[in-house]
């Protein structure tokens, strides 16, 4: 009988010095403002999750909690996720950045990283895309398809990360197409189909024939489809919504980030910072062209996209006016990064309003 | 433009028409119900996967009213049979309809069908102004059409909505003539939940053909605001849901034609509006002029009579 106990403890103990020769095991868990069934925002993020998952020493089946409400209240279930075992926690938007930093006030062992925020602390990161870069991209497309020069773009919420994606877009029309307009309607939601869907009605009924669109379901898409416009998507590829109208999409690529990021907990390497990283990194890409861009155009595309890769090409490199003409980014300066994180608004030749 | 706003009027409120609809017949029956959002989630879930797995947008009409009937029942059997508290039961109907729907619905994310297109018809989709808007939209729409003045008929020149309008007032009136009170309050939750159903189904089938997790997004409540404005009516119902569409369209277009007016004020309208709408048919009720069933959200029993 004592053998046996003797036995299984060594057993045991040669089990736990193995593995800690071994890189640490991961339970990420993860916090979703909406359901992994949304097709756009969630969906992406969860993509990336299960790409994850795919690292040997990461747990399969990390918890996640989907239509989490954003605010105070995210805390108790950030909290959850903790107490649950989670050691590398996820919170996948803005509204939780409070919530996680005073959660992991309280949790020094969990790491943290919080998604579109700006606040970090010792075990907090925070991470974001450089989305504008596909984005721009997307606007010489659409700008070089239009006919009639009206492109309309349905947006969410007038907030800096949907302002700079709309300016980065008109920016991309307008190096193309000076002639062209981006005219934008706020639906003020990122997930109501109808909404999004009559919003793109409205688009396509002042003249556009291209839509762009930032919101979480392929609503847009399905309206240019159905009245045979273009339609530039987002966040995931969403082609097969829309075959006919579909051009292409600045989408988002988490997996590459969030396997990175586990590795370096992992391997006890992580610091907290704030990762902003852009195509060249991976994190943010265009969707391959519906063959009905013209390969000029899909030639032009690809190269803009190597110099920004490449750092030679910068979307907000001057010069920029605003709506009313001023002169905002002088020739030979870019915007900074603290300038585009905090933009409130419009480029030259968008119609539309930023409501104060 | 007007030709375009109408037509636009018409398609967002629809949904929301069918959803006011069912909850009349609910609540003339006396039963409030609360779980109209839940409803038409899984209204939606069902027509879109009846849809999808038959190739027939008739098929996922019938399964999505099929299904909000079954789970309708449950609300049913807990505020007619068991006599239950008809707010908490509502409610909670509603956080199964959004659990249940987003569990069964994960294999149908990302799915495409052909939704339901436009039938115009002949020469009278031709009129001026309304042609388009009334005679050239899709089945769903025209059936919508048909409902509000099948139902205004069912409770005004039959019998059986005689007796069901009763049950809402008066239960043990409606009793001792031998209408069978539990039964027919049974069928107006169940047959009401179905009609919620269609209503779910419109947004999953025509207006945007695919599954999206809460893609009702808070039009069941807008629906049983309407149901007071409304005063318990169809047609009235018809003119409240229509307003609403009509206002959500209306500020959007407003944006695309490059209006200066703030989109945050433009995009309370709908909702102002139905606040409006529950202040005046509030203050119209302390008149004395209301057309509250007078025992909505009572549990009758037959042995409690007086």
């Amino acid at each position: 009988m004592n053998k046996t106990a003797l036995l299984i403890m060594l057993l045991l103990a040669t089990c736990l010095c193995s593995n800690s020769f071994a890189a640490k095991e991961i339970k990420a868990g993860f916090i979703y403002v909406g359901p992994v069934g949304d097709a756009g925002w969630t969906y992406a993020h969860d993509e990336g999750r299960k790409e994850m998952e795919k690292l040997p020493f990461v747990k399969e089946n990390s918890t996640y909690i989907e239509s989490v409400p954003e605010g105070a209240a995210s805390a108790k279930v950030i909290n959850g996720l903790v107490r649950k075992g989670s050691n590398l926690v996820f919170t996948t938007s803005f509204g939780y950045m409070d919530a996680t930093i005073d959660v992991a006030k309280r949790n020094k062992d969990v790491v943290f990283m919080h998604c579109s925020g700006f606040k970090t602390a010792e075990n907090v990161g925070t991470y974001f895309g450089r989305m504008y870069e596909p984005r721009y991209l997307s606007g010489i497309v659409a700008g070089k398809m239009t006919k009639k020069n009206i492109i309309g773009y349905a947006a969410a919420f007038p907030i800096p990360e949907v302002i700079r994606g709309i300016n980065a877009f008109a920016l991309g029309v307008q190096s193309v197409n000076p002639q062209a307009t981006v005219k934008v309607v706020w639906t003020q939601t990122w997930l109501d189909p109808g909404l999004e869907l009559e919003a793109a009605n409205s688009l396509l009924d002042v003249g556009a024939d291209v839509l762009a669109m930032h919101q979480d379901t392929p609503a847009t898409l399905q309206a240019a489809e159905k009245r045979g416009a273009f339609v530039i998507g987002y966040n995931s590829d969403m082609r097969h919504f829309a075959p006919n109208a579909f051009l292409t999409a600045p989408i988002w690529n988490w997996g590459a980030l969030y396997t990175k990021l586990a590795k370096e907990v992992s391997e006890g390497t992580w610091k907290s910072s704030q990762i902003w990283d852009g195509m060249k990194e991976g994190l943010v890409e265009l969707a391959d062209f519906n063959p009905k861009v013209p390969a000029d155009v899909q030639a032009l595309v690809m190269k803009k996209a190597a110099a920004i890769k490449e750092g030679k090409l910068h979307p907000f490199a001057g010069p920029i006016n605003d709506q009313g003409g001023n002169i905002v980014v002088a020739a030979g300066k870019t915007h900074s990064d603290g300038e585009l994180l905090g933009m409130s608004y419009f480029v030259q030749g968008v119609q539309g309003t930023i409501p104060k | 433009m007007l030709e375009i706003l109408l037509d636009a009027t018409v398609r967002a409120g629809t949904p929301i028409l069918f959803a006011t609809l069912g909850a009349i017949i609910n609540e003339r029956a006396g039963i409030i119900n609360l779980g109209i959002e839940g409803l038409m989630l899984i209204g939606a879930l069902a027509g879109f996967a009846g849809t999808h797995a038959s190739g027939s947008l008739l098929v996922g009409v019938l399964a999505a009213f099929i299904v909000t009937f079954l789970a309708g029942s449950i609300h049913a059997v807990i505020t007619v049979q068991l006599r239950g508290n008809q707010i908490v039961s509502g409610l909670a109907m509603t956080m199964f309809g959004i659990g249940i729907t987003a569990l069964f619905g994960k294999g149908m994310v990302g799915q495409t069908i052909a939704g339901f297109e436009r039938v115009a018809i002949p020469l009278l989709s031709d009129l001026p102004v309304v042609g388009k808007a009334v005679f050239n939209q899709n089945l769903l729409i025209y059936f919508s059409f048909l409902l509000v003045f099948i139902i205004w008929f069912f409770f005004y020149r039959t019998r059986w909505g005689l007796a069901v309008r009763t049950l809402g007032e008066n239960p043990a009136a409606a009793d001792t003539c031998g209408v069978p009170v539990n039964l027919y309050k049974f069928l107006a939750v169940t047959v009401g939940s179905g009609i919620v159903g269609i209503g779910g189904a419109y947004l999953s089938l025509a207006s945007t053909p695919m599954w999206i997790e809460n893609m009702s997004a808070g039009r069941g409540w807008i629906a049983v605001a309407l149901v007071i404005f409304a005063g318990w009516s169809s047609p009235k119902a018809m003119l409240g849901a229509y307003l609403f569409g009509g206002i959500t369209a209306m500020q959007l277009r407003f944006q695309a034609m490059g209006t200066t007016v703030s989109a945050h004020i433009l995009q309370m309208l709908p909702y102002f509006f139905t606040i409006v709408v529950l202040v005046v048919s509030t203050m119209r009720l302390q008149k004395g002029a209301s057309q509250q069933p007078e025992s909505l959200g009572l549990p009758y029993d037959r042995e409690d009579r007086k």
